[in-house]
């Protein structure tokens, strides 16, 4: 009996927890949909409020995904070597490095936007476009890639591979190609995942970063909630959670399957 | 064979030492220019205001900036503790008990992780604004509509947003690490259920409690987005830097408060990871 009830306020507690998280998003996407939020649903179902704001942030939309795919480029290119060469290093050094390239994930993004502004803010035609906003996500999802890779390399021995393909003739280029990569497939897939669902709502680097003509989908989202309707501004956040909840299902049962091994 | 296997690997040494340092040749060069730069630059920057490097101390000698920071620092603390205890209640329930529905659950209490900090204010503002949700039923019970999205309030249920669904995550993964045995021995010698949730539960989650505590704790320090869309004169550190940024166009300040911010966010981190051990960070 009294087990009983510990279990009963116990779920009741945490269906309370879950109903806060949900609860706000429910009704966001439903005020995307109504006509007239004021009045509720009663009042009619309608996606006049996201045709809205496809046209009116259709560009943040592109935008969004041209920088989270060219952010998810740099990252491989850099992230995926260097977490080998860190990885076969070992070492202090190793440790150093790593460290360093770890630090923004410590460091408030708005303190790297200012560090950014102020080192490159004086380069205009840098600033003005959205390379400069390239950058900051770079920094900002590096050490999520790097330490995805690096995880599946500390579960491999990547060494005796390496040497193996070696002896057989293999260039460097050739075994990093065609052994290394291939068998830190799972890390890259992660990361990646990472790398883009963070790159799409990244908001305190980019905010600092933005200009008037490079709007990213979070940008253009504050820029709704402070100056559109709650229909709009829901309507855009439905938009918001359409492109990011697959992400993170993908990257759900990825989990899933990685603990399952 | 084995002599000339080896004469083979020694050959090759020395391309594929250099071939390791290539490798790190982009993340170094990336690093170096986009953050490392920056961060020294940003640095100086903030000895540059007219105060000089006393700049620096303007964040603990300046009444304002002092009653900033303590307002961030509490608020902060505050939500930590709160987003603990509310992650600790739900997560052991939900990885010590099986029952129909228990995915589900888990995913509704899990897929705020990647909502950017703009789109928790506007979640605060739906639950708590002028059109929200709190207000309404309150309006129907009470005659009287109960507005706080745009207070401290608001950024405190923000920031509970924000955590729980990370913190339920780390403590539902400890928990799931528990030995059961010590706790079945200590129920058997005759310990209360309370006891035992005292003194065997809740000691072997402490390292889950100090890095999941930490990560919370830096992110709500450092959180901008969510402040920005509740109101702009929540007066927390974040909210002062890009004031004093933008409106005050006093770029020495604001540099020097954020690198205070970011020392106190990165030392947490520093803190709680020597504790327990594993890899600590804040995100968003």
């Amino acid at each position: 009996m009294r087990d009983r009830l510990i279990f009963t306020g116990q779920l009741v507690f945490t269906l309370l927890v879950a109903a806060f998280l949900v609860v706000p998003a429910a009704l966001s996407i439903m005020a995307g949909v109504t006509v007239n939020y004021f009045r509720g649903i009663q009042s009619g179902v309608t996606l006049q409020w996201v045709a809205q704001v496809w046209e009116l942030y259709a560009d943040t939309i592109l935008l969004s995904f041209l920088i989270a795919f060219a952010t998810l480029g740099v990252t491989l290119a850099a992230g995926v070597p260097a977490a080998f060469a860190l990885h076969v290093q070992g070492g202090r050094l190793s440790r150093v490095v790593e460290e360093i390239i770890t630090l923004p994930l410590a460091i408030p993004g708005l303190a790297i936007a200012l560090a950014l502004l102020s080192t490159y803010g004086g380069f205009s035609d840098f600033r003005r476009s959205w390379l400069f906003i390239l950058v900051g996500h770079v920094v900002f999802t590096m050490p999520f890639m790097v330490r995805s890779v690096m995880a599946v390399f500390s579960t491999l021995d990547i060494r005796t591979l390496d040497e193996g393909a070696a002896s057989l003739g293999a260039s460097p280029w050739r075994r990093f190609r065609d052994v290394i990569v291939p068998n830190a497939v799972p890390g890259i897939l992660a990361g990646s995942l990472m790398v883009v669902t963070l790159s799409l709502g990244e908001f305190n680097l980019t905010w600092m970063l933005h200009t008037p003509l490079t709007k990213t989908l979070p940008i253009g989202l504050a820029d709704s909630y402070a100056s559109m309707r709650l229909e709009v501004a829901s309507a855009y956040t439905l938009i918001f959670f359409v492109m990011i909840i697959p992400l993170l299902v993908a990257m759900q049962i990825f989990a899933d399957k990685e603990r399952a091994r | 064979m084995v002599p000339r296997r080896k004469g083979q690997g020694h050959h090759r040494l020395m391309p594929h030492r250099t071939f390791v340092w290539l490798c790190l040749l982009p993340l170094a060069a990336v690093t170096a220019a986009f953050f490392l730069l920056p961060m020294a630059r940003l640095v100086v920057t903030g000895a540059e205001g007219p105060r000089g490097l006393a700049g620096y101390l303007a964040i603990l000698v300046e009444p304002r900036y002092r009653a900033t920071l303590n307002n961030t620092v509490l608020l902060a603390a505050a939500s930590t503790l709160v987003t603990l205890i509310v992650a600790t209640i739900a997560g052991m329930f939900l990885q010590r008990h099986r029952f129909p529905g228990r995915a589900v659950l888990i995913a509704m209490l899990t897929f705020p992780l990647a909502f950017p900090g703009v789109v928790v204010g506007f979640m605060i503002i739906l639950l708590a604004g002028r059109q929200g949700l709190i207000g309404d039923v309150s309006n129907r019970l009470f005659g009287e509509k109960f507005v706080f999205a745009y207070s401290i309030y608001g950024l405190f249920l923000g920031y509970l947003y924000f955590s729980i669904p990370r913190v339920i995550l780390t403590i539902m993964a400890a928990v799931q690490k528990l030995d059961k045995g010590l706790e079945e021995a200590a129920r058997s010698l005759g310990a209360s259920p309370w006891a035992v949730q005292r003194d065997v539960v809740l000691p072997a989650l402490a390292p889950a409690f100090v890095a999941s505590g930490a990560i919370a704790f830096a992110t709500a320090m450092g959180a901008f987005g969510t402040a920005f869309t509740l109101a702009t004169n929540i007066d927390v550190l974040p909210m002062l830097i890009y004031t004093e940024f933008t409106l005050a166009a006093n770029f020495a300040t604001s540099a020097a408060l954020s690198v205070g911010l970011g020392i106190i966010t990165w030392f947490i981190l520093a803190l709680a990871r020597s504790f327990s051990g594993s890899a600590v960070a804040a995100a968003g």
